[in-house]
């Protein structure tokens, strides 16, 4: 498996919605992308949520606690940080979190 | 040892009390207790007789039952009155012949309403009011009558009046005095709340000394007064004080007042030591005390001697608080002002229609009476400043004058209580009985009211118990914040206000007016939710998209792996034939497991988000519309087959639940609502475990509301009666919408009305009497919900933009590898991690 990592275009910025998700399969990962209006930015994290098992964290809704941008699975609630993927109910439990950007009317996740 | 015999007449209730105070004491088994009912019924709630006329029933108002008493080990013998007692051979008789003896006797006979001895006053359709056999028969004459009088302008006759008013009679009120509640106001007071009652349609008479009752030209009575003017009414009801009932003392040779009464020691003994008395019969210091909590007390000191405690009578403070017709009125202690040297404040506000009066030592540092009408709300504060003899600030005027907005509050906090503070006088419950129930593991209102009964009487104690429980729980370090979340410094309910009153159509637009940060799984649907209960916008616009929880944003219901159900509407649970087996059909073709649901519809499961869209283009082609099950809003209506098909149906319950689902399918609520409408009384439609519940009658349709089955089940409470169709789909209107706008996020409408100041009695008063004034605009806002309805999915269906999102990947057609069936009884079921283990290579098949 290799470790370098490059900047792969993923969707379109028309596909992605404005303080909501959406999910992409990058490789054979499954990617929850977040866009969060007011700071225009776009954030990458595991769709796979360890509490229920499911693919689904992409459809969760999204919010600030305090300085830090979540999402809460729509399944047991869990809060997960966009940035970082640690989760903020349990600090032994963290997801894959991937850096991401838009260039040029692209979303970008470097994986 | 043997078991003390002991005999109790009486069982209204403070003979109830007694029972339930001495079954407290965990030493019924020292006792062989016998009960004399004279009442067929077992003793109930007196204080609230009139609810009885507007929809309690007699079982509501029941305190006793037979099945607790059994369970105590009691002999209660109910029709049977004690009409003699042998002092000498401790025994009693009863007027069926019966002969028992006693070691203890209780005497708890209560009292009975004094009729003037005006000629005519025993002419028919001349009543009193007390029990509810009276009421029955008030009842029953009301149904002859157009006119209906009270004789007696006291707490006692207002409450008859309201009855008679609740009967739908023209109602009068005839009193000797210059002014109504004479013992309890002054003419400020009194005036005001002549006012007010005037207002509601109630004429008042004071200064009329009734001399003959006759026949009357348009009525059937004509009441003739000493000064010369008369009033013609069809019905007459006394209520003109009461007298104790003390004819058993009397021939026994039991110590009785001058003036009635049966006379008391501090223990509630009689002058016979084997003999108590308490309640209304009883004479305390030269004092009769007509009010339940006194009564209450008198039983608890009783039992106390009974069981060898030391407790003891020592009078009873008479303040007292109550809603007339929904007018609020209190009196506190030396209301009148008769300590010597006492000092006067008052306050008179003649548009808003309130009096407020405070009676200070003439050192102006303790408060010794009050009289509030119009608004009582200082009640609970001014009453522990009396019983206390805590200090007043230095301008006690600030405790009854209007504050607005700036000024300090004034209000005596809760903290400044002592320990003994009374909070609740019903149930005579203190401040330390408040904090016990805390101390051991309540952590609501609702569970501290459960668990000491305060604030469950009359009521008058729960704004002062929800400050106390709040300000306990704040210093236990619990968390009693009612913002929404970090994001908005509000309530819902201030959310609500602000989003109406600002019309403010996008939570982007809220966030940046009235709160901070980016919103959360908290605020975020409950603004969407407050959003469409205003406006009803279709809820995936591109605003209030990132709103809406899973289940609204692909309007399915989420399932554990991540696939979504989906609940067609089956208005009522009536559907054809043809639309059954098309149901079949899309389950079969994109294998669905179904089930039948608790709301008579069919859920379908297992549908891929991506299959979302095809599967609801087939259900509303074949005519189908979103069922809303996955939003807090309307779910189903719930019906019997009704009077169309049944026997014994009276009404047609289906096709008044197909047009309530379909007047408001779509309404969004702080929580889910459920309906359902029986046909008679059987009620197989279970409509008593509803938000709203509708059960047809012989003369209309009766509604009940609040109810629940879940978690914690709550039988809903009768709101009304006999009601029109018309009149029945308003007031739903305006329940729904007021529930809507007060209830907190995500509270049921059982739990909404547990935590009602005021309860059922108060909703009826904004509903039915419009109280707020709220009502058309009540109205006028459901109007606005239902004219706007769509269907969501219908919606969708014809928008490329909102069916974007239903595809599992943004970039890619595959589904999610991740979802798994395997088969059970026939049908599919998601398969556990160790079955997916085993299939993950080869998945069962997928349906396209």
């Amino acid at each position: 498996m290799t470790t370098t990592k490059h900047w792969t275009a993923v969707c379109s910025q028309n596909d992605l919605i404005a303080d909501s998700g959406i999910c992409a399969l990058v490789a054979d990962t499954q990617v929850a992308l977040f866009y969060v209006k007011k700071q225009q930015a776009v954030f990458a994290i595991a769709n796979h949520d360890p509490f229920s098992q499911a693919n689904v964290l992409s459809r969760g809704l999204i919010g600030s606690k305090g300085d830090d941008l979540f999402v809460a699975s729509p399944v047991y609630k869990q809060h997960f940080c966009l940035k970082t993927g640690r989760c903020l109910d349990d600090e032994n439990t963290r997801i894959q979190a991937w850096p991401a950007r838009i260039e040029q009317g692209q979303v970008e996740v470097l994986i | 040892m043997s078991k003390t015999k002991l005999v109790i007449a009486g069982n209204g209730m403070v003979g109830h009390q007694f029972l339930q105070s001495l079954a407290d004491s965990g030493q019924l088994d020292n006792f062989e207790v016998t009960v004399f009912c004279e009442e067929s019924r077992l003793a109930y709630d007196r204080v609230h007789l009139s609810a009885y006329f507007s929809g309690a029933t007699a079982e509501d108002l029941a305190m006793g039952n037979t099945d607790l008493y059994r369970s105590w080990g009691l002999n209660v013998l109910t029709g049977e009155t004690v009409t003699g007692i042998d002092r000498g051979y401790k025994s009693v008789t009863t007027d069926k012949g019966r002969e028992l003896s006693y070691d203890k006797l209780v005497l708890a006979t209560g009292s009975y309403p004094f009729v003037p001895p005006v000629p005519g006053h025993d002419r028919q359709q001349c009543l009193v009011y007390r029990t509810i056999d009276d009421l029955d028969a008030i009842a029953e004459a009301a149904r002859k009558s157009r006119v209906g009088t009270v004789v007696g302008g006291g707490l006692l006759g207002l409450e008859a009046a309201k009855a008679l008013t609740d009967l739908g009679l023209e109602t009068h009120v005839v009193e000797f005095a210059p002014r109504l509640m004479a013992v309890q106001l002054d003419n400020g007071g009194g005036a005001m709340l002549r006012q007010k009652i005037e207002a509601l349609g109630v004429s008042v008479h004071t200064q009329k000394n009734t001399q003959l009752i006759d026949d009357g030209e348009q009525c059937f009575h004509k009441m003739n007064f000493a000064d010369g003017e008369v009033l013609e009414t069809d019905l007459i009801l006394f209520s003109a004080g009461i007298r104790p009932r003390d004819e058993l003392a009397r021939q026994s040779d039991l110590e009785v007042g001058e003036r009635g009464g049966i006379v008391i020691n501090n223990n509630c003994q009689t002058s016979d030591p084997s003999i108590y008395a308490i309640g209304e019969c009883a004479l305390w210091n030269g004092q009769i005390f007509g009010l339940v909590a006194p009564g209450n007390q008198m039983a608890k000191v009783a039992v106390s001697h009974l069981t060898g405690g030391s407790d003891s009578f020592t009078g009873a403070d008479m303040s007292t608080k109550l809603k007339l017709m929904g007018v609020d009125v209190a009196s506190i202690g030396d209301a009148h002002g008769q300590t010597p040297g006492a000092r006067v404040y008052s306050f008179v506000d003649e548009r808003a229609e309130v009096y407020k009066k405070l009676v200070v030592s003439e050192d102006g540092k303790l408060l010794l009476g009050a009289i509030l009408v119009g608004d009582a709300e200082q009640y609970g504060t001014l009453l522990q400043y009396m019983l206390n003899g805590i200090h007043l600030p230095e301008y006690p005027d600030t405790l009854i004058l209007p504050n607005r907005g700036d000024d300090k509050q004034t209000g005596l906090g809760v903290a400044a209580l002592p320990e003994t503070a009374q909070i609740c006088s019903c149930h005579d419950v203190s401040k330390a009985d408040v904090r016990m129930a805390l101390d051991g593991g309540c952590c609501t209102l609702a569970d501290v009211k459960g668990t000491t009964k305060a604030a469950t009487g009359c009521g008058g104690c729960s704004a002062l118990l929800t400050d106390l429980v709040n300000h306990e729980l704040e210093e236990m370090g619990v968390e009693v914040n009612r913002d929404l979340c970090e994001h908005f410094p509000y309530t819902r309910q201030d959310l609500y206000n602000i989003i109406r009153i600002e019309e403010i159509r996008s939570f982007d637009e809220l966030l940046e007016q009235h709160g901070r940060g980016h919103g959360c799984e908290i605020c975020r649907p409950a603004v969407g939710s407050i959003l469409a209960s205003c406006w009803n916008d279709y809820i995936l616009t591109e605003q209030n998209v990132s709103l809406q929880d899973t289940n609204d944003t692909f309007m399915a219901n989420m399932q554990k792996d991540g696939t979504y159900s989906v609940v067609p509407r089956v208005a009522g649970g009536e559907i054809t034939a043809d639309k059954l087996i098309v149901l079949g059909q899309v389950a079969k073709k994109y294998n669905l497991y179904s089930k039948i649901t608790g709301g008579q519809r069919v859920d379908l499961f297992g549908a891929r988000l991506e299959q979302l869209p095809d599967i609801w283009q087939e259900l509303i082609e074949a005519g189908f519309e979103t069922g809303h099950a996955y939003g807090k809003s309307l779910r189903t209506v719930k019906s019997c087959v009704g009077s169309t098909w049944c026997r014994f149906g009276v009404d047609d319950s289906v096709g008044l639940a197909i047009d309530l689902e379909n007047r408001y399918k779509g309404l969004r609520a702080p929580h889910k609502i459920k309906f359902a409408v029986s046909g008679c009384t059987r009620e197989c439609a279970e409509a008593q475990s509803k938000d709203i519940g509708v059960i047809a009658t012989e003369k209309g349709w009766n509604l009940y509301v609040c109810g629940n089955g879940g978690m914690k089940p709550r039988h809903g409470d009768l709101f009304a009666t006999d009601l029109d169709r018309d009149t029945l789909i308003r007031y739903i209107d305006r329940i729904l919408m007021f529930y809507i706008k007060t209830a907190d996020r995500l509270q049921r409408t059982s739990v909404w009305m547990e935590n009602m100041e005021g309860g059922l009695d108060y909703l009826r008063q904004v509903i039915i009497n419009d109280s707020l004034s709220l009502g058309e605009e009540l109205e006028q806002q459901m109007a606005h919900v239902v004219s706007t309805y769509q269907c969501e999915w219908k919606t969708t269906l014809e928008s490329p933009q909102a069916l974007k999102r239903f595809r599992h990947f943004v970039n890619s057609e595959a589904p999610d590898s991740n979802v798994v069936f395997v088969e059970e009884r026939q049908q599919i079921r998601p398969a556990t991690p160790q079955e997916k283990a085993e299939v993950e290579a080869e998945p069962i098949k997928l349906v396209s």
